[in-house]
């Protein structure tokens, strides 16, 4: 996976809600409220970035956090299954 | 502040996160289970471009995400491109929601340099004759078509939306397979609610029992075969509740994320409530603010204290909140009461009756009455 480049699915939208605080992703006639690392994980994709730049990326801005190839592998594995992301 | 029942042993909702603009009536077409008023007729004073900016704005800043133009035939409103550009720059996800009548080419791609985000296109059959025998119009078949193909190539994720009764539930086969040729993203199979023009015409709407079997054994056929094939298409098969024993959770609940505000500006919260013996309030009086939180109608069924038996000490009422306050009314007289589709519900009898009824129907389409000025000025004298 670390060489796949991800990118939202065509017709998605992510964006920061200051009302529900937190990112969502927006689809049609649908919006799921994201916590607080999968936001960051979506914020990271830009259809430019392959994984294994944004799990650098990541770990970067997060020092503290450890490791975290396993968790942005498993959720964009997930988020792949729901189609609301493109890995190619 | 207890007139309402409910502002005071309940905490304040959260904002509406989705708002339907239902922007006009009008529409060219004529299906007999439309969830219009049966006295569209008599709504001629739609809001002014100016006012839909307003509650636009103010709903948006409540922290409304989700909008959907709908009506009626929201391509009739000259104003349109303007409403879908101001509702980009608000930050909304604009769905247009439509019968395809009266969209070009040059529309679809005008919308979207305006910023809307989906358009979707609602189809009445999968074969032209009873496609327009439902619409009640000649070309609407061959137009939707190639709209729908024109929505697909401007690069618009696609939702196709079939309204099923007991006329086209046997075409499901061949309603999917025209949905992957035209490269539908999500596919909305909804069998008619029974509200408005459905209501009047359910009993030559509602598909029997056997009927609908057949179509949710083919329908999850289709899935698994679709997702070995890996296909991103998804099918959303909506059956009709009055085959429940329990009732939806109507609307997430009343007043609790989803605000309607019909062509004259009246706030409802949902799009059928209007029927309610309730006075709701309108945008052209108060803010949407005042609306959502304080007014009468809004907080009228939020929590639980309006409840009667057998809601009111049953475990399921987090689940459902007695289910639909529309329904109650329409087959009880009193929107108080639990909706008859639940087992429980005294008047249960009723869905039941309507379940018989649907074995035996024999009515044809013909028969139906049709959604359109001259029928819905009758209803009004009534
Ligand atoms: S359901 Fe049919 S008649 Fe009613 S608004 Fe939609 S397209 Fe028009
Ligand atoms: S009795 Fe009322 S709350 Fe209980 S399941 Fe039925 S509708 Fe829902």
């Amino acid at each position: 996976m670390n060489t796949q480049v991800p990118r939202l699915r065509p017709g998605f939208r992510f964006q920061w809600e200051p009302a529900q605080q937190a990112h969502v992703l927006l689809y049609p006639e649908g919006m799921v409220k994201l916590n607080t690392s999968a936001g960051a994980i979506l914020e990271a994709i830009d259809g430019q970035r392959s994984v294994a730049e944004i799990i650098a990326a990541l770990e970067a801005r997060f020092p503290d956090a450890g490791p975290l190839a396993n968790d942005i592998c498993d959720f964009l594995e997930d988020a792949r299954e729901r189609h609301w992301i493109i890995l190619e | 502040m207890s007139a309402t029942g409910s502002s005071l042993n309940n905490p304040r909702p959260g904002p509406p996160l989705w708002l339907l603009a239902e922007l006009t009536y009008r529409c060219p077409l004529q299906c007999p289970y439309c969830s219009n008023p049966l006295d569209f007729a008599e709504t001629r004073d739609e809001l002014d471009t100016e006012s839909w900016f307003r509650v636009l704005r103010e709903a948006r800043e409540m922290g409304a995400a989700q909008l959907g133009f709908s009506g009626g035939e929201p391509l009739v409103r000259p104003d349109l491109p303007e409403l879908i550009a101001e509702a980009r720059r608000l930050g909304y996800y604009t769905n247009l929601i439509t019968s395809g009548i009266g969209l070009t080419e040059a529309k679809v791609a005008q919308f979207r340099e305006a910023g809307l985000d989906h358009i979707q296109v609602s189809f009445q059959a999968s074969d032209p004759e009873l496609n327009d025998a439902v619409a009640g119009s000649k070309k609407a078949f061959r137009n939707k078509l190639a709209m729908a193909r024109a929505v697909h190539e401007a690069g618009y994720p696609m939702v196709l939306n079939f309204v099923i009764h007991r006329h086209n539930i046997h075409q499901m086969d061949d309603i999917i397979r025209l949905c992957e040729e035209l490269g539908a993203d999500f596919v909305e199979l909804a069998t008619c609610q029974y509200y408005g023009w459905a209501f009047e015409n359910r009993e030559g709407l509602m598909p029997s029992a056997d009927q609908l079997a057949t179509a949710e054994t083919k329908v999850n056929a289709h899935r698994e075969r679709l997702a070995a094939a890996g296909s991103a298409m998804k099918l959303i098969f909506v059956t009709p509740d009055y085959y429940e024993e329990r009732p939806k959770a109507c609307m997430n609940g009343w007043g609790s994320l989803f605000l309607t505000v019909a062509p004259d500006g009246t706030a409802l919260p949902c799009h059928s409530a209007r029927i309610l013996p309730i006075e709701f309030p309108s945008v052209r009086d108060q803010s949407v603010s005042s609306i959502w939180y304080d007014s009468p109608g809004f907080n009228r069924y939020r929590g639980d204290a309006w409840m009667p038996e057998p809601c009111r000490s049953c475990d399921e009422k987090d689940k459902d909140f007695g289910g639909c306050r529309c329904q109650a009314y329409l087959l009880t007289g009193d929107a108080d009461n639990a909706d008859p589709v639940c087992g429980k519900s005294p008047h249960h009898d009723r869905v039941l009756a309507a379940r018989r009824a649907a074995d035996h129907a024999t009515a044809p389409l013909a028969e139906l009455t049709y959604r359109n000025a001259r029928n819905s000025r009758v209803f009004a004298k009534a």
